[in-house]
C-alpha cells in the first residue's frame, strides 16, 4: 500500500461507466512472485491484461510495472486500490491516453528478396517511419516505434510481401503529469507518515457532499 | 562465519555483552518467535519441517506445541486462537501436502482478517523445480489467499522475514501471512545477529495518519441527522476500539446495529445496541437501513450478506464510512464522507466534533420492529410450544446458564445464525464465527484454539450434525492435549441451512441434504471425551448444566426440529427492506 494521494486520482473525464483503455503504472519493490500478485488481481475479476511491461524505474531497485485494459473508471479505480494494497507495492496511478506518452516498439521480418526486387515495400517503411535493424541476404528486419495503429498500419502494408516474422512490445508509458518518484520514495522512507501524504479523494468530495 | 564466532569467544567478554547467536536457522527461528512473544503454536511436522521440529524438541518450556490431527485443523485453531486473544496466532506445517491441507484456513483468514504467521517447510533449495518429493508451489497456491507471503532459502533471511510476518499480519487490516522455508536454511548454521522487530516497510502503510477534515466532514453529517444508524463489523475489534466505538455511541445516542464478525464489540444489553444486520439478521436494521438519513459505517466492509440487492440498498440515505482499508471505502457502497483510518483513532476524534444526542422517536422505531419480530419469530424459536425442540431454546438456556460470558465458536449453517441471533455476549472477542468463507469444520478446531486464546473462559463450540463431520479428528487433539472444550452438536439430521433454501427457493427438492451421522456420544468417547444426548426439552437445561460445569471438555448432542427454518430472511436477490419474517 502507499502513502501520498494515495486515494486521489485526477482524472479530467466526466465518463465514469463507459470503458476505455486506461494505463496503469505501478512502482513496486524488485521481488519475485509480485509478479503474480498484480496479475492475479486482474485475472481474479476475469479481467484481460491487454499488455504488461516490467521494467526498471527512474530509481534504483525500484520496479516499475505498465499495464493496458479497457475498463470504466469505476473499475480501474477499484483495481487501483487492490494493487496499491499489496506489501511490496509503493504507487499505482492510472491515465487515460491524453493523459500519457506512450510507445510501442515493433519488429518485422520480411524476405530481402522481396524487398530489393519490390521497390514499393521500402517506399513503405519510409512512410511509416521503420528503420532496418539486420539486412542479411535472406531477410531483413524492420523497426517501428509508436501507437498501436502506427505498427499495425505496417502489418497490414508488408502482408502482401511476406511478413515472416511480427512482433510488437508491450506499452512503455510516461505521465505527463508527473514529477518522478525521487521526491515521493523519501516519504515513503520517512517512519511516520506526513501530514501531506494522506490527502485524497474523499476530501476534494467536500463540495458534493454539502450541495447534494 | 565460522571465523567470526572463533574471534568471539577468544576475546569472553564481547561473546557476553552481545546479543548474536550462533545456531542453525532452526534455532533462529524459534528464538524469534519467542522475541515475537509466542507462546502457543499449532502445527503437524513431516519430512521437509523436520529440523524445525527437531529444534522445538529443546524448546518445550517455552513454546507449547499443540500436536493437531490435520493441517487445516492446526490453522482453524490458530484463527480460533487470534480470535480470542487478540494476538497472532502460529500454525507449523510440511511441505506438500501439509501446505496445501492450510488453504482454506488461509482462505477463511484473509477474508476474515485474522492475524496469522503460517511456517511451512519446503525442499531443499537446490530441488526447488524438480518435482521432488512433497514439493509443492506453495508461494503460488498461497498468493491469492495471504496478505503476504515469502520463501527463505538462505537462513541469514530468516529474522528480518519473521520480523516483517509478524509486523504485516498484525497491522493496519491484519491478514494471514506465510513463510516457506528450504530446508537447507533450516539447517544452515549461521552467526545470527540480534533480533529485531519491524515497524517500518516503505512499501506498506498500514494506517494513514487521520486528517481531520474527513472528521470534520462526518461530525457536520452527523450533527445535522435526523435518524442516523451506526452498523458496525469486526473493524472495531480488530482495531481493540470497543471503549472508544462505546464512548462515540453513547455521546450521540444513535442506534448501532452488527455485523455477525462485529457482534460483542459493545455488549448486546446495551440500550443503543438495536441487533443483527444482514440476511438473517433482526428486522428493525433491516428494514430501517432504508429510512435512515445518514448511515455511519464503522469497520464494517458492506458484505452482501449485509446489503442484499446493493441498488435497493441506502440509497436514501448519505453514507460515512469509517475504514482502514482505503480499497474497502466506496467498493460495494458509495461514501459521501470516507474516513480513512484506524477507528481507534478516528473514532476519539469524532466524538469530540459530534453533538450529544438522543434519537427517541427513532429509536422507538427499532423497537417497534423488535415487537414485531419478538411476536412472530423470536418468542416462537425461543419458547416454543411443539414437542420438537429448537436451536433457538438451546441458545436460550446457554444464556441463562453463561449470562453472556461464554466464548462463542460456531460452525456454519442454520446453527450458526441461531448463534448469532440469540447467543448474549457481555464481552468482546466472544463470537468467533466464520463469516466471509463459511467454512464449515471451522467450529470445533477454532473452539479449541479460543481454548488456549482465552483459558479463563468457558468456550463453546456450536456445530451442526454436517460440519461435525468435517473436521471431527481434532477430538484426537482434545483428548491428548485436553483443552477443555464444551461441544454442542445441534442435530437436525440435515445439511440445514441448504436445505432451508431448496425449500424456499427450489420446490422443497430435497438433493443431497439428507445426511446421516455416527453416534456422537460413542465417537467422542472413543477418544474418552465425555458426553451425552438429549432429545427431550424435559432434560435440556440439566445436560446443559452438566456439561458448562464438567471439568474438561464434553460433547452434548442435542436432537432438533429437522425442518425448522431461520428467520428472518432476506431472500438472495431482494433488498433489505424486503425481509421476510416467514
Ligand atoms: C451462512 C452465512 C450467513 C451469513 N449471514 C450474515 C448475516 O445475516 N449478517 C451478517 O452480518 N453477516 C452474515 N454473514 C457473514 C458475512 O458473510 C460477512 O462475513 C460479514 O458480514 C462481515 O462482517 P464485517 O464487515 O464486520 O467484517 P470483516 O469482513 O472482517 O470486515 C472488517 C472491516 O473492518 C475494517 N477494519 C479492520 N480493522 C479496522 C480498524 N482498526 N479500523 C477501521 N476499520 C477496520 C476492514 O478493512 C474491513 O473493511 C454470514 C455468513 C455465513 C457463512
Ligand atoms: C466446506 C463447506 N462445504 C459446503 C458448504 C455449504 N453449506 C453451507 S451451510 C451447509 C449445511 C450445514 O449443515 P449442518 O452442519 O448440519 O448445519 P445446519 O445448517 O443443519 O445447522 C452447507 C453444506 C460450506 N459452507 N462449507
Ligand atoms: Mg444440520
Amino acid at each position: 500500500m502507499s502513502t501520498e494521494n494515495t486515494l486521489e486520482y485526477k482524472t479530467t473525464k466526466a465518463d465514469f461507466e463507459g470503458k476505455q483503455e486506461y494505463t496503469i503504472t505501478v512502482y513496486a519493490e524488485n521481488r519475485i512472485g509480485l509478479l503474480n500478485r498484480i496479475a492475479i488481481i486482474f485475472s481474479k475479476r476475469k479481467i484481460n491484461i491487454e499488455s504488461l511491461n516490467t521494467s526498471p524505474s527512474e530509481i534504483d531497485g525500484i520496479h516499475r510495472f505498465n499495464i493496458v485494459i479497457q475498463e470504466s473508471y469505476e473499475v480501474v479505480r477499484k483495481l487501483a486500490r487492490q494493487i496499491e494494497k499489496q506489501i511490496e507495492v509503493l504507487k499505482v496511478y492510472f491515465n487515460t491516453n491524453d493523459e500519457i506518452i506512450w510507445q510501442e516498439l515493433a519488429l518485422y521480418k520480411v524476405s530481402t528478396d522481396e524487398i530489393a526486387e519490390r521497390v514499393t515495400v521500402e517506399r513503405l517503411l519510409r512512410q511509416y517511419g521503420a528503420s532496418a535493424v539486420v539486412i542479411r541476404k535472406d531477410y531483413t528486419v524492420f523497426a517501428v516505434t509508436g501507437h498501436r495503429e502506427e505498427t499495425d498500419a505496417l502489418v497490414k502494408a508488408l502482408e502482401p510481401y511476406e511478413l515472416i516474422e511480427f512482433v510488437r512490445s508491450a506499452r512503455v508509458a510516461i505521465i505527463k503529469d508527473s514529477a518522478g518518484f525521487h521526491e515521493k520514495l523519501k516519504e515513503f522512507e520517512a517512519v511516520e507518515p506526513g501530514e501531506e501524504l494522506v490527502e485524497n479523494e474523499f476530501l476534494d468530495k467536500g463540495q458534493k457532499i454539502f450541495t447534494m | 562465519m565460522e571465523t567470526a564466532q572463533e574471534t568471539i569467544q577468544q576475546t569472553g567478554a564481547k561473546a557476553e555483552t552481545s546479543k548474536t547467536f550462533k545456531g542453525t536457522g532452526s534455532q533462529v527461528l524459534l528464538n524469534g518467535l519467542i522475541e515475537e512473544g509466542v507462546t502457543t503454536i499449532f502445527g503437524y511436522p513431516g519430512g521437509a519441517i523436520m529440523p524445525i521440529y527437531d529444534a522445538l524438541y529443546d524448546y518445550a518450556d517455552k513454546l507449547e506445541h499443540i500436536l493437531v490431527r490435520h493441517e487445516q485443523g492446526g490453522i482453524h485453531a490458530a484463527q480460533g486462537f487470534a480470535r480470542a486473544s487478540g494476538e497472532v496466532g502460529v500454525v507449523f506445517a510440511t511441505s506438500g501436502p501439509g501446505a496445501t491441507n492450510l488453504v482454506t484456513g488461509l482462505a477463511d483468514a484473509q477474508i476474515d482478517s485474522t492475524p496469522l504467521v503460517c511456517i511451512t517447510g519446503q525442499v531443499f533449495a537446490h530441488l526447488l523445480g524438480t518435482d521432488a518429493f512433497q514439493e509443492t508451489d506453495v508461494i503460488n497456491i498461497t498468493t491469492p489467499v495471504t496478505k503476504w507471503n515469502y520463501q527463505v532459502t538462505d537462513a541469514k533471511e530468516i529474522q528480518e522475514v519473521l520480523a516483517k510476518a509478524f509486523y504485516i499480519a498484525k497491522s493496519g487490516r491484519p491478514g494471514p501471512v506465510l513463510i516457506d522455508i528450504t530446508k537447507n536454511a533450516q539447517i544452515q548454521v549461521e552467526e545470527f545477529p540480534e533480533y529485531i522487530k519491524c515497524n517500518h516497510i516503505r512499501s506498506y502503510l498500514p494506517k494513514p495518519k487521520v486528517r481531520i477534515e474527513y472528521i470534520e466532514q462526518a461530525a457536520e453529517l452527523i450533527n445535522s441527522a435526523k435518524k442516523p444508524f451506526i452498523l458496525f463489523g469486526q473493524g472495531v475489534i480488530l482495531g481493540k476500539a470497543e471503549q472508544e466505538f462505546k464512548a462515540f455511541v453513547e455521546k450521540t445516542g444513535i442506534p448501532a446495529a452488527w455485523t455477525i464478525m462485529g457482534e460483542g464489540a459493545i455488549p448486546t444489553s446495551h440500550p443503543l445496541n438495536v441487533g443483527m444486520l444482514g440476511m438473517h439478521g433482526n428486522y428493525g436494521p433491516n428494514v430501517l437501513t432504508n429510512e435512515c438519513d445518514v448511515l455511519i459505517a464503522i469497520g464494517m466492509r458492506f458484505d452482501d450478506r449485509v446489503t442484499g440487492r446493493l441498488d435497493k440498498y441506502a440509497k436514501q440515505a448519505k453514507v460515512v464510512h469509517l475504514d482502514i482499508d482505503p480499497a474497502e471505502i466506496d467498493k460495494n457502497v458509495k461514501a459521501d464522507v470516507g474516513v480513512w483510518g484506524d477507528c481507534k483513532e478516528t473514532l476519539p476524534l469524532l466524538t469530540n466534533l459530534v453533538n450529544e444526542n438522543k434519537h427517541e422517536d427513532w429509536l422507538a422505531k427499532f423497537k417497534e420492529y423488535n415487537q414485531q419480530e419478538i411476536d412472530q419469530v423470536i418468542t416462537p424459536e425461543l419458547y416454543p410450544t411443539g414437542d420438537e425442540m429448537t436451536m433457538g431454546e438451546v441458545l436460550r438456556n446457554i444464556n441463562e446458564i453463561c449470562g453472556g460470558d461464554a466464548v462463542i465458536v460456531t460452525d456454519v449453517g442454520q446453527h450458526q445464525m441461531v448463534a448469532c441471533r440469540y447467543a448474549k455476549f457481555n464481552n468482546t472477542r466472544s463470537n468467533i464465527t466464520s463469516g466471509g468463507l463459511g467454512t464449515m469444520g471451522f467450529g470445533l478446531p477454532a473452539a479449541i484454539g479460543a481454548k488456549y486464546g482465552a483459558p479463563d473462559k468457558t468456550v463453546i463450540a456450536i456445530i451442526g450434525d454436517g460440519g461435525f463431520q468435517m473436521t471431527p479428528q481434532e477430538l484426537g487433539t482434545i483428548m491428548q492435549f485436553g483443552a477443555a472444550v464444551k461441544i454442542l452438536i445441534l442435530n437436525n439430521r440435515f445439511l440445514g441451512m441448504v436445505r432451508q433454501w431448496q425449500q424456499l427457493f427450489h420446490d422443497k427438492r430435497y438433493s443431497f441434504v439428507n445426511i446421516t451421522s455416527p453416534d456422537f456420544v460413542a465417537l467422542a468417547k472413543s477418544y474418552y471425551i465425555e458426553a451425552a444426548k438429549v432429545d427431550e426439552r424435559a432434560n435440556l437445561k440439566a445436560a446443559l448444566e452438566t456439561m458448562i460445569n464438567h471439568e474438561g471438555s464434553y460433547l452434548l448432542e442435542v436432537m432438533v426440529g429437522r425442518e425448522n427454518n431461520v428467520f428472518p430472511m432476506v431472500p438472495q436477490g431482494m433488498g433489505v427492506s424486503e425481509i421476510r419474517l416467514k
